[in-house]
Order: structure tokens, then C-alpha cells, then sequence
């Protein structure tokens, strides 16, 4: 249904975006890692509001009707970019959580509509159709774009590559197809994103299908054959423009986050591993004259450890790698989150001047060595991983599981899911929420989607 | 019928275009904030009203060279016309054109606002006003073969008369599209968008398929 004024959760610009009001829900997909027990992976709902008796816990909870699906990550039908001035639809709601199961290649559509605490699945794309029409599988990333839903895709139907992005009609949510037009030297796939202010696209690279889904092969690392290339696109002419190759000591380029002004050509994208010392590292992509370039600004480097206290998979190395798998950047593009799902850190990072950020501090949530405690939970396992933060900056969410097949070779005893609160003071100062604890049974949840969106769910035509 | 009605709905047709952030004054600010540039904003309107032009002068010429070829089912047609594109609209109100991005130059501009103003059935609006047009030299009375009314061509356009309500319609858009353009860049800001960007699109579907009515009967 069509909206008599523009969906409320749509802002014209960041800084709009960054004074709504606070959210009091959150979504968040738990997904079950052992298949064969039977149970459905489910879309639970968070109560965020501190108001309310049940704040820090699940209050709705829809499984979906397969099992084995490993939901993931997810997205909104529609978002700020629904105010674009080049193809407004701006009376559209928010209203459908898009979720793909990463490993069946399903995409459950959720309205959270009339009842946000309960949702229903109104529609399955099956990965058939998918396949189909667009030679994709393995749906990732999804973002609402101008003209359509993008979805990132790991590879094609047959568990080999190329990676790349499809669309669906942001109406009936059929798959449109496949959306490069000329993908150049691009093979793998992982993160896409945008800068809808120049036209430009971004896509990453992690490995086919074939080369996750059975856990990291320690071939395919030590032979370099994860991604370590960041493409740049055409927007508009869905055209690749430029490779920036980060070398073979580089493995694993994951997520990115341009920066939400529009006016600003910059942006992060964290690298998991370098071979050489097992470190992290956070690489800035910005414009300069009319060209783009890039730039190593941020290492997160291995911390030495007992290798009695490490996985099979580590103990050689004699060191924890940090496993830079997500970062966040706030709404107003002064923080930038780093996820180490290895020793468990959330740092943070001022990036007001994108080329020199400045350390921060740090939040330590499980890892392999240290299980940073909480205090409602004691020592945690498994590691801060997915991260959302606040539209107001003020809040940044923090789950503990990075993908079912890899979390094994890192934490073999299993992880024990939970999210973590990490509130964001006045002064930009992290302290950890001492009341906000979720805990899961047998399940890890994932990725989190913040009522009326967050910092990495819009994107703004508008400075 | 006659008189200065026809001109008024003309030009009032054209503000309601000026008025409307979908047609093109909210690119021009898009534009202007992305460059910090007042100069940017004003440098838009021009391909944005030569666009919405196009379109207008497409449906016109059409309907005054019908006319002028005494085209007796145009009437008719252009109802009909009207009617389905209205129920269309009412079908798919989400339905937009896909084209163009942020990076956009004059002519990306102009194809754009003719797209836009296309889609948005801008010119067929015009039909019912068109066809009771005052006639030059005939009227439906000295016309005795036309025995059905609704098969009657309306008056006959002539090319000055088609270049006036042209000119008249998208005068109008382009003042109205200014001004507002120039206002929010300078002075009321985007936060408007949130309250006062109403959904006119059923209104507008509604209004297209009375006006095909309507052309049937004026």
C-alpha cells in the first residue's frame, strides 16, 4: 500500500537520519549450526526500548518453515534511498525484511507489518528462481537501492564463481536479473555497496561458494586464492572502472562502509589476514582529481599466545589473529567500529580525518584467548563479530558468530550465541551496557536490523 | 466554450508540475547540494523544463495535427487514452522510471524530465483542455455531418495557438519549479520533504480518467 506522505523512517540526508528517535525493536536472524538436529533457523525480535519490562530480551520469534537455510544477513524492502531525486518513490514503506539463507540460497520476504513484534513470511524466492534469472546463488548482502533491491551474491548455482549482485523489483520483489553489464576481471563476491552521490559502486571479494562452505582451507590461503581485490564500478552503466588489488599477502576483503554523506567520496573496507603476520587491516578507498585510490590507514596486529590455549587450526602460529570480519561506521561518518572475532575486541576508531583515524579504546566481548567477560554472563565464547550501530551513533549492537562452517576452526567447542550492548556516550566514550544481555539456545545470530533503520541499512541522496 | 479558462488550467496545470519534487525541482536542489552550488541549482531547471517541454509539445502537436486533419475519432481516442493511462496509474502507483543517477549533464537532464513527465501522463492532462480550446473559424454547430457529439474534432488548433498553451504550460512549471528550487536550497531545507511531499498519485490517476470522461462531454 501506497503511504498518504513519505514513510517516516525515510531522511533526506545523514544528519536527518541521525535525529530520529531512538529504536525500541531490533531484528535479528539466529540460524541453527547443526542441521541435522532438525530445528528451523528463525528471525527473533529484540525489545531495545529501556522503557519497557522486557528491554534486552526476545519478544517474537518466527522460524521459517526449512531447515538448514543459515540466515545471515538481511535487509529492508525500502529505505532513505526511496527519496532519491532522480527515481523518487518516496510513499513506499519499510515495511519487508528481506532474509536469504546463505547456504540454500532461499530469500524469505517478512512483513513486520501490522504487528512489528510478529512477522509473517509473505514470500519465498527459491534459489531456483534466483538461479534462473540471474545465474547467481548464495544471496549476501541486500541494500535498497534508488531503482531497485540489490543483492550481493557469493557465486553461481553450481557452488563456483563469478560472484556478482542481482536485482529485484522493489514492487513484487521478482528477480530482475543479473545487474553487471560488464564485470571485467571481477571473479568473487562478497560485499556491494555504493556512493550514490558519483555514480560509484563498490564490491568485494571472499571466495565462491566451493571455497567457504566447507570451512577456510588452508590451501586455498596459503596459496592466496581468497579475494584481496576491491572493484569499483559504474553505477549507473553497471560497468566495472578500476581493480585495486591489495597483493597476495592480503586474504579476505569484506565489508564496506562508504560514507553516508553523499557529497563524500571516501570509504573503509576491512581485510581480514595478512599472511605475513596473521594482522588485519583497514584500507580507505577515496577520490582524488577524477581518480579513485586507496590506502592501507588502519593494522589491527596478531596478539602472541599459549598455544595450548589454541584452536588445532592456530596453534603453529603461536598468536591470536585479531579476524577483522566487520566494521561499522556511524550515521554522521565520525566512527568507525572494528570487529575482531579473533581476540574479541570492538575498537573504535575516529575517522573524522578518513586518512589519519585516531584509536579510540577498545571493548573486549569473548575471543578465542581472552573470553572477555559480560557482567550478567561471566567469560563469553565465540567472539565480537557483526556489528549495528544506533542512527543517532549512540548505541552499537554486537553479535558473536561469523558463519556456521567457519566459526568451528576458530571456537571448536561450539559458540554459544549472544548479543551485547556497547552504549556510546556524549563524549564519543564505548562502555559496555551492563543490563542489555541476549542469550540463544543451540542458535548464533547474525546480522541485527535496528527499527526504521541504522547506520548500515539507508543510504542518501541529500548531504 | 471559451474565454480565458482554458489559458488559466493551462498554466495551472504547468505550477502543479513546478510544484512537484518528482518533475524536477528536487533533482535541481539534489544537484546544487551535491556541488555546494546555488549556481548548479539554477543551471538545472533549464534542461528539466526543456524536458517537461517535450513531453507537453509531443501530446499537443499531436492533438492539433488530429485536428487539424479532421481527424474524426480523436475525440474518442484520446478518452480512451486517458482512461486506460489513468487505471494504470492506479494499478501501479509505484511504477517509476529507472534512468539516469546522481552524474548527470544537460542532456541526461533534459531525457530525464521528458521520461518523468511522459510517465506522469503530463501532457495527456492537457487533452480535455485542448479539445475546448476556442475553435478558430468552425464550431461543433456549423458542422452538421458530425451527428454524434463525442465523435465532434473540438476546435481547430492552430500552430500559434499549440506554441501559446507550449509556452504558457511550461512558463508556469519553470516560475513555480524555481521558486521552489531556490527556497528550499536557500532557505527551507530538505527536512520538508517529510511533511509536505504528499501522495497526489491517485488524486492524479483519478483526475486523469475524469479528464477522460470529461473530454467526451466538453
Amino acid at each position: 500500500m501506497a503511504l498518504w506522505k513519505p514513510d517516516p523512517t525515510f531522511y533526506p540526508s545523514p544528519r536527518m537520519a541521525s535525529e530520529g528517535p531512538r529504536e525500541k525493536l531490533a531484528y535479528v536472524v539466529a540460524f541453527n549450526p547443526d542441521p541435522a538436529n532438525g530445528r528451523h533457523d528463525a528471525l527473533c525480535v529484540v525489545d531495545t526500548d529501556p522503557q519497557s519490562w522486557r528491554y534486552g530480551s526476545i519478544v517474537g520469534r518466527v522460524e521459517v518453515p526449512n531447515v538448514g537455510d543459515e540466515l545471515h544477513h538481511f535487509g529492508w524492502n525500502a529505505c532513505s534511498a526511496a527519496l532519491c531525486p532522480y527515481a523518487p518513490h518516496p510513499h513506499v514503506e519499510r515495511r519487508y525484511l528481506l532474509v536469504p539463507g546463505l547456504r540454500s540460497s532461499r530469500i524469505y520476504i517478512f512483513d513486520t507489518k501490522p504487528d512489528p513484534r510478529n512477522p509473517k513470511i509473505v514470500k519465498t524466492i527459491e534459489a531456483a528462481e534466483i538461479a534462473a534469472r540471474s545465474g547467481y546463488s548464495r544471496p549476501h548482502t541486500i541494500h535498497c537501492g534508488p531503482d531497485a533491491i540489490y543483492v550481493s551474491a557469493l557465486g553461481a548455482a553450481d557452488g563456483g564463481g563469478p560472484g556478482g549482485v542481482f536485482l529485484l523489483d522493489h514492487d513484487s520483489f521478482d528477480v530482475l536479473g543479473r545487474w553487471e553489464v560488464d564485470r571485467g576481471p571481477q571473479y568473487l563476491g562478497y560485499d556491494f555497496w555504493w556512493h550514490l552521490g558519483y555514480d560509484v559502486a563498490i564490491t568485494s571479494e571472499w571466495g565462491t561458494p566451493n571455497m567457504i562452505e566447507n570451512g577456510p582451507d588452508l590451501e586455498l590461503l596459503t596459496q592466496s586464492k581468497y579475494g584481496h581485490q576491491l572493484h569499483l564500478w559504474d553505477l549507473r552503466r553497471r560497468r566495472h572502472l578500476k581493480c585495486f588489488d591489495f597483493g597476495p599477502e592480503y586474504q579476505i576483503v569484506l565489508e564496506l562502509r562508504p560514507a553516508h554523506d553523499p557529497t563524500r567520496a571516501y570509504g573503509f573496507v576491512c581485510v581480514t589476514l595478512s599472511l605475513k603476520d596473521l594482522s588485519s587491516s583497514i584500507w580507505m578507498w577515496h577520490r582524488e582529481g577524477g581518480d579513485w585510490k586507496i590506502r592501507k590507514v588502519i593494522d589491527v596486529p596478531a596478539e602472541p599466545a599459549d598455544p595450548d590455549l589454541l584452536p588445532p587450526a592456530l596453534k603453529s602460529f603461536k598468536a591470536v589473529p585479531p579476524l577483522v570480519t566487520e566494521i561499522a561506521l556511524s550515521t554522521d561518518d565520525r566512527f568507525l567500529y572494528v570487529s575482531c572475532f579473533g581476540t574479541g575486541d570492538l575498537r573504535q576508531y575516529d575517522v573524522s580525518d578518513p586518512f589519519n583515524p585516531k584509536f579510540v579504546g577498545a571493548v573486549r566481548l569473548g575471543g578465542i584467548v581472552s573470553h572477555g567477560p559480560h557482567p550478567k554472563a561471566g567469560a563469553l565464547n565465540g567472539g565480537t563479530q557483526m556489528l549495528e550501530v544506533s542512527r543517532d551513533g549512540r548505541r552499537v549492537y554486537v553479535t558473536n558468530s561469523l558463519y556456521g562452517a567457519w566459526d568451528k576452526a576458530f571456537y571448536p567447542e561450539g559458540v554459544r550465541g549472544w548479543i551485547s550492548l556497547v552504549n556510546v556516550g556524549a563524549d564519543g566514550r564505548m562502555a559496555l551496557d551492563p543490563e542489555f544481555f541476549v542469550t540463544f539456545d543451540g542458535e548464533r545470530p547474525h546480522q541485527m536490523r535496528l527499527e526504521g533503520g541504522d547506520s548500515s541499512s539507508d543510504s542518501y541522496c541529500y548531504p | 466554450m471559451s474565454g480565458a479558462w482554458p489559458w488559466i488550467a493551462v498554466a495551472l496545470l504547468g505550477a502543479y508540475h513546478g510544484v512537484d519534487p518528482s518533475m524536477g525541482w528536487l533533482f535541481a536542489v539534489a544537484l546544487g547540494l551535491q556541488d555546494r552550488s546555488r549556481r548548479r541549482v539554477i543551471a538545472a531547471l533549464a534542461p528539466i523544463a526543456i524536458g517537461h517541454l517535450v513531453s507537453i509539445a509531443a501530446v499537443v502537436a499531436l492533438v492539433a495535427g488530429a485536428m487539424a486533419g479532421g481527424f474524426v475519432w480523436l475525440r474518442p481516442l484520446g478518452a480512451i487514452v486517458l482512461i486506460a493511462f489513468g487505471i494504470f496509474r492506479l494499478r501501479r502507483p509505484l511504477a517509476h522510471p529507472r534512468w539516469v543517477a546522481m552524474r548527470v549533464g544537460f542532456r541526461d537532464l533534459a531525457l530525464w524530465s521528458f521520461l518523468m513527465a511522459t510517465a506522469h501522463g503530463a501532457g495527456l492532462m492537457l487533452f480535455p483542455i485542448l479539445m475546448a480550446m476556442p475553435a478558430e473559424g468552425q464550431s461543433v454547430a456549423a458542422m452538421p455531418h458530425h451527428h454524434m457529439p463525442m465523435l465532434a474534432p473540438g476546435g481547430h488548433l492552430g500552430p500559434l495557438a499549440a506554441g501559446v498553451v507550449i509556452a504558457v504550460h511550461t512558463g508556469a512549471m519553470l516560475l513555480v519549479m524555481g521558486a521552489v528550487a531556490i527556497a528550499v536550497y536557500e532557505w527551507i531545507g530538505l527536512k520538508i520533504l517529510r511533511s509536505a511531499w504528499i501522495n497526489l498519485d491517485t488524486i492524479w490517476a483519478v483526475a486523469l480518467i475524469a479528464a477522460g470522461a470529461l473530454s467526451l462531454v466538453i
